[in-house]
C-alpha cells in the first residue's frame, strides 16, 4: 500500500473548497490550515500562464520532518502517510523548519499539526475530505502499489510533476500539468 | 488568494491528556497506539445529518448538515442525489457553517432611538418590533395606499416578505438580481429566442465542444454546476475561448484568451458574425428553418470585418477568424455563454442580443452541447386568498423602460425622493436578504432616498451596512436553523430539495416566514398565513407532489422525470420557438418599433483620462457578494480585496505589492478605506481590478470592518440601459492615491 494524491492543475480553479473542507473535517482552528492554494503567474501581458493548485504535506518517502524529529513523534505510518503523535510532540518546531513545503504548523494546543490524508476517513473507505468535496474533481487519491488504480493510471498516462524535486524527498503528491 | 497560514503561538501544555492515555491499539497507522486511538474515536463519531439546501449564494445546492452528539453543527456536505449540484458544494457551501457560528450575527430585534441627541439602536422584544412595523404599515396604507410600501429582496427570505407585501396590496417589489445583474441578458435572449436564459443557465457545458466566455468568470464565480461542467469540458478536450481584458481563471484554462480592450465586446461579436456569414460557415439549415431577419443581419454585419474590429478591440484579424472557425467547427455543440453579471456599459441588452444572434448563427439553441430546454417541477401554492390588485407597482415605476421584465431597484429608490410630481411615492421600505448599499451603485441616490423614507425595516442574519439605515432591524436565523420554501431547480431534470432545521435558532433570531406571518396577522391578513408552522406548508406541498416530509427528510432531494418533452430540438420535426411567429428573431421588429436598434451596433464608450484607470470588479470563489466577508471560515480564506495593478502602471506610479493605497474616482469620490496593491501581469495597463464585496463600514462586523475597498462606493456614474433599465457600472475610472487622504481628518 502506498497512498498518493494527484491534483490536475489544468482543472483546479483555486476555489479553496479543499481548505474549508479540511478545516471543518479535522477541526483545524480558524487562522490555521493543513492545505492551501498557490497561484503562479509566468510571462507578461498578454502572453501569460497561470497555475493554480492545492498544496499540503507531500507524505514524502524520504521525509526530512521525520528524520529530524527528536522525540519520534513524527513518523511514517501505514501507506506511507507521514503523521505526528501529538502527545509525543514537544513542539520544538524542527520539523516545521525542515519541511521544504512549509506543510506543518504549530497548533495552538502546542503540538505540530499537518495533513493526515484524512486517515480516519480512509479507515471508513472514504476519500480525504479535500478530494471528496472538490467541485472541479481535479483531485485524485489512491494506492500507487496497485497498477490499476486511478492514480497509477494517471501517472502512467499524463504529464506530471512534483514540488521541489531538488530536495530529494520523493513526494507522494503529484501535479498533472 | 494564498491563505494566510501561520500565527506564532507560544508553546503551551499539551491539551490532549484525555485521549492520550488509551492503550487499545488497533494498529491501523503504523503501530502507533495514540494515532490509532484518535482514528478509532474519529471513526466512531456519531453525526446526525439533516437535509438542507445552501443559502450562502443563490444556486441553492442540496446538502446535509452534520451535527455531533452535542448538537453542534460540524460540517455541511453536498447531497449526492442532487441533479442540480451533482453532490458537491463550493467553498462557500462547505463554509456555510460559519454563517451559523459567526458571533457577530444579529441577535435581537433592534429599534432606532435617540439618546442624548445621538441616533442609536436599542434592543427590542419581537412583539414591540412587530407591533411597530404593523402600526407604521397601517398608517402608510391609510395615508398613501399599500403600494407605497416597497420591498427590495434577495434569496429565500425575500419570497416570504413578498407574500406578505402582495397580501397587503403592494407589488412595489424589486431585486438587485435584475437591474444590477442579469436583467439585460434575459431581455436580449427573450427578444431573440422568446425565452429567458434563467437561473441556472441551461448551457449544456457538459457536452459542449466549444465554450465561449465573454467577461464571464466561471471558476471565480462558483456557480456550482457551471464550474463542475466546465471542468468536465476541460477533461473531454473542449475548446474554451475567453474574451476578457483580465487573465481570469477561466482565461488561463482557455485555448484562446482574447485579451480585449475593455468596452469593445460588441465590435468583436459583430466581426465574428461577419466571418461566420462571409465564409458561409454558419448553420444554414437551422437559420433557414428557424430564423427570420437573416438578410437584414447579413447586410448589417457585412461592414464589420475583422480588420475593422481589430482597430477597436485590439484583437488581431487572424485570431478573430480562427476563433470564429473554431466555433463553427464545433457547432452546434457550442455555447456563447450569456454571462450573469452583465450590467456594464448601458448597451447591455444589445450585447446580450449579439450573443443570442451568434448562438443562433451557430445553431446552438436547443442543441446538444449548446443550450438545452430546461424544466422544473411545479410546486403548488399553499391555499390562500387571491392577492388584492394594487393600483400601481414595479411595472408602472419602471414604465420608462419598455422591456423591463422585473422591478428596477434604482427606479424604486427614486420614488422615495421627495417630488411633488411623483405619481408613485414610496414611503416605507423593507429590505430582505440583500445589502443594497453594496449591491447597488450611486450611493448618494440611495442615501437620499433612504433618508426621505417614513419608515425602513431590514431583515438579515448579519449587521450588514444597510442595517445602519433602518428604523427596525429584524434578526433572521440562518438557513441551517429553519424550514423554508421547497427548492425547485430548473435543469435537464426537474428536482426538489427541502430545508430542515438542524438546530434551534441561535440567539433571538427567527425565520423570515415567521416574521411575515407575525406582521401579516397584525395587519389582519391571517387568512394568508393559515398555518402555525411553515412545516405544515411544506407538508401539504410535498403531499401534493406525491411525496411526504417524512420521505424528504430522509432523502433531502427528489428528482423527477421530464414531462415537457425532449431536451433538444427533435431534428425530424419543426420546433416552434416561443416568440410571436415561432421563429428566432435575428432582426428585432419589437426593438425597431420601440425606437431602438433592431440589430446590435458597436458604440464607443468613454475611456479613462490620463492618470485614471478603468475600475473593473469581479468575484472571488470563496465569497458571495458582500454577505460572506465576516463569515469566520470564509474570511479565513480571504480577508480583504486587493487592487490588481499591471507592472507597467506600478513602475510609473511607484507601487509595490502589499502597499496601501486609496482610490479617487472621476467624480472626486474617495474610497472610505485603503486597499493593498497586488502587482500582477494578469490585468491590463488601462484598468485596475478588485473583488467586489469588501470595505464594510459597520463596526459590528468585527472581521470585515474596514478591510479593503467597497467598489460600489466608487461607482457613481451609472450607464442606464434604455431598453430595460439595467445600471451599467463598468464606466467608472479611478486614480490611485499613495498618500492617506484622511491623515489630517479625525475619524
Amino acid at each position: 500500500m502506498r497512498y498518493a494524491m494527484i491534483i490536475d492543475t489544468l482543472k483546479c480553479v483555486g476555489c479553496s473548497d479543499c481548505v474549508v473542507a479540511c478545516q471543518t473535517e479535522n477541526d483545524v482552528p480558524i487562522g490555521y490550515c493543513r492545505d492551501w492554494i498557490t497561484e503562479t503567474v509566468n510571462g507578461s501581458y498578454p502572453n501569460l500562464e497561470l497555475e493554480l493548485k492545492s498544496e499540503r504535506c507531500n507524505h514524502c518517502d524520504n521525509a526530512p520532518c521525520v528524520r529530524c524529529c527528536p522525540t519520534g513523534a513524527s513518523y511514517v505510518g501505514v501507506g506511507g502517510i507521514v503523521l505526528v503523535t501529538a502527545n509525543e510532540c514537544i513542539g520544538c518546531g524542527a520539523c516545521i523548519e525542515s519541511c521544504p513545503y512549509d506543510a506543518r504548523y504549530q497548533h495552538p494546543d502546542g503540538y505540530v499539526d499537518k495533513c493526515t490524508f484524512c486517515h480516519h476517513r480512509l479507515e471508513k473507505g472514504q476519500l480525504p475530505a479535500c478530494v471528496s468535496v472538490c467541485p472541479t474533481k481535479c483531485m485524485y487519491f489512491g494506492d500507487l502499489d496497485n497498477p490499476n488504480s486511478e492514480v497509477s493510471q494517471l501517472l502512467k498516462n499524463r504529464k506530471h510533476k512534483t514540488l521541489a524535486p531538488e530536495a530529494g524527498t520523493n513526494p507522494h503528491v503529484f501535479y498533472l500539468i | 488568494m494564498t491563505t494566510s497560514r501561520r500565527k506564532f503561538i507560544k508553546i503551551s501544555a499539551l491539551g490532549l491528556g484525555a485521549v492520550a492515555a488509551s492503550t487499545t491499539a488497533i494498529n491501523m497507522f503504523g503501530s502507533n497506539s495514540y494515532i490509532d486511538e484518535l482514528v478509532k474515536q474519529n471513526v466512531s463519531k456519531k453525526f446526525k445529518r439533516t437535509a438542507t439546501y445552501c443559502e450562502v449564494c443563490f444556486w441553492k445546492c442540496a446538502a446535509w448538515t452534520y451535527t455531533n452528539e452535542d448538537g453542534e453543527i460540524k460540517k455541511i456536505i453536498g447531497n449526492d442525489d442532487d441533479s442540480h449540484s451533482y453532490g458537491r458544494l463550493c467553498p462557500r457551501g462547505t463554509g456555510g457553517v460559519g454563517m451559523y457560528t459567526d458571533e457577530d450575527r444579529l441577535k435581537t430585534p433592534l429599534i432606532r432611538t435617540t439618546v442624548n441627541g445621538e441616533q442609536t439602536f436599542r434592543k427590542a422584544s419581537w412583539d414591540e418590533a412587530l407591533d411597530l412595523i404593523a402600526s407604521k404599515f397601517k398608517g402608510i396604507k391609510e395615508t398613501h395606499g399599500a403600494e407605497s410600501i416597497a420591498l427590495i429582496k434577495h434569496g429565500a427570505p425575500g419570497s416570504h416578505l413578498e407574500h406578505l407585501l402582495k397580501a397587503f396590496g403592494s407589488d412595489t417589489i424589486a431585486e438587485p438580481a435584475y437591474a444590477q445583474c442579469r436583467g439585460p441578458r434575459e431581455t436580449g435572449f427573450n427578444l431573440t429566442f422568446g425565452s429567458w436564459v434563467g437561473s441556472p443557465e441551461p448551457t449544456d457545458i457538459r457536452d459542449t465542444k466549444c465554450l465561449v466566455l465573454i467577461g464571464s468568470h466561471i471558476g471565480e464565480n462558483m456557480h456550482n454546476s457551471q464550474v463542475q461542467e466546465m471542468s468536465d469540458a476541460i477533461d473531454s478536450g473542449a475548446t474554451i475561448i475567453t474574451v476578457d481584458p483580465r487573465l481570469s481563471t477561466a482565461a488561463s484554462k482557455s485555448k484562446f484568451w482574447l485579451a480585449i480592450k475593455p468596452a469593445t465586446d460588441i465590435a468583436l461579436m459583430l466581426s465574428w458574425m461577419n466571418v461566420l456569414i462571409e465564409e458561409g460557415i454558419y448553420d444554414k439549415e437551422y437559420i433557414n428553418k428557424y430564423a427570420t431577419g437573416f438578410d437584414e443581419l447579413k447586410k448589417h454585419v457585412s461592414q464589420f470585418t475583422p480588420e475593422w474590429a481589430y482597430g477597436i478591440t485590439t484583437i488581431k484579424p487572424d485570431v478573430i477568424r480562427e476563433t470564429a472557425r473554431a466555433m463553427a467547427h464545433a457547432a452546434p455543440a457550442v455555447i456563447i455563454h450569456p454571462g450573469r453579471h452583465v450590467v456594464w456599459y448601458g448597451d447591455d441588452s444589445q450585447r446580450a442580443r449579439a450573443m443570442a444572434i451568434l448562438n443562433a448563427l451557430l445553431g446552438s439553441w436547443g442543441r446538444r452541447g449548446g443550450f438545452y430546454f430546461k424544466e422544473a417541477a411545479k410546486v403548488p401554492n399553499f391555499p390562500a386568498p387571491a392577492y388584492p390588485e394594487p393600483k400601481w407597482g414595479w411595472k408602472e415605476i419602471g414604465e420608462k423602460y419598455p422591456l423591463a421584465q422585473m422591478g428596477i431597484t434604482n427606479e424604486v429608490m427614486k420614488c422615495m425622493l421627495p417630488d411633488k410630481d411623483n405619481k408613485y411615492p414610496v414611503k416605507a421600505l423593507m429590505v430582505a436578504g440583500t445589502n443594497i448599499t453594496k449591491a447597488m451603485p450611486n450611493k448618494k441616490l440611495l442615501e437620499d432616498a433612504m433618508d426621505a423614507l417614513d419608515f425602513m425595516v431590514v431583515i438579515d442574519t448579519m449587521p450588514m451596512d444597510v442595517t445602519g439605515y433602518a428604523d427596525v432591524v429584524l434578526p433572521e436565523c440562518t438557513y441551517l436553523e429553519r424550514y423554508d420554501d421547497i427548492r425547485s431547480a430548473t435543469n435537464r431534470e426537474p428536482s426538489i430539495a427541502i430545508r430542515v432545521p438542524a438546530v434551534e435558532p441561535k440567539y433571538d433570531s427567527k425565520p423570515a416566514w415567521w416574521m411575515a406571518k407575525q406582521i401579516g396577522e397584525r395587519l389582519g391578513l391571517g387568512a394568508y398565513f393559515n398555518y402555525d408552522d411553515f412545516k405544515e406548508v411544506i407538508e401539504w406541498q410535498l403531499k401534493e407532489m406525491g411525496t411526504s416530509l417524512e420521505e424528504m427528510e430522509k432523502i433531502g432531494v427528489k428528482n423527477y422525470p421530464r414531462k415537457s418533452g425532449p431536451m433538444y430540438i427533435n431534428e425530424d420535426e419543426t420546433y416552434h420557438f416561443p416568440t410571436d411567429n415561432g421563429k428566432i428573431h435575428l432582426y428585432s421588429q419589437e426593438l425597431k418599433d420601440l425606437g431602438f436598434d433592431p440589430l446590435p451596433n458597436y458604440t464607443k464608450h468613454p475611456e479613462p483620462p490620463q492618470g485614471f484607470y478603468r475600475l473593473n470588479y469581479g468575484r472571488a470563489p470563496m465569497h458571495t457578494f458582500s454577505r460572506t466577508a465576516n463569515n469566520p471560515n470564509l474570511n479565513d480564506l480571504k480577508k480583504e480585496n486587493d487592487l490588481w495593478v499591471n507592472p507597467k502602471v506600478a513602475r510609473i506610479i511607484g507601487l509595490k505589492s502589499g502597499q496601501e493605497v486609496w482610490l479617487k474616482n472621476q467624480d472626486d469620490i474617495i474610497s472610505t478605506f485603503s486597499i493593498k496593491v497586488r502587482v500582477t501581469e494578469r490585468v491590463r495597463w488601462d484598468s485596475v481590478y478588485m473583488v467586489h464585496g469588501f470595505g464594510h463600514q459597520n463596526k459590528e462586523l468585527s472581521r470585515a470592518n474596514g478591510k479593503g475597498i467597497n467598489d460600489t462606493e466608487l461607482i457613481t456614474k451609472v450607464f442606464t440601459d434604455p431598453i430595460m433599465g439595467g445600471t451599467g457600472m463598468r464606466g467608472n475610472f479611478v486614480a490611485i492615491l499613495t498618500e492617506n487622504p484622511y491623515k489630517n481628518t479625525e475619524i
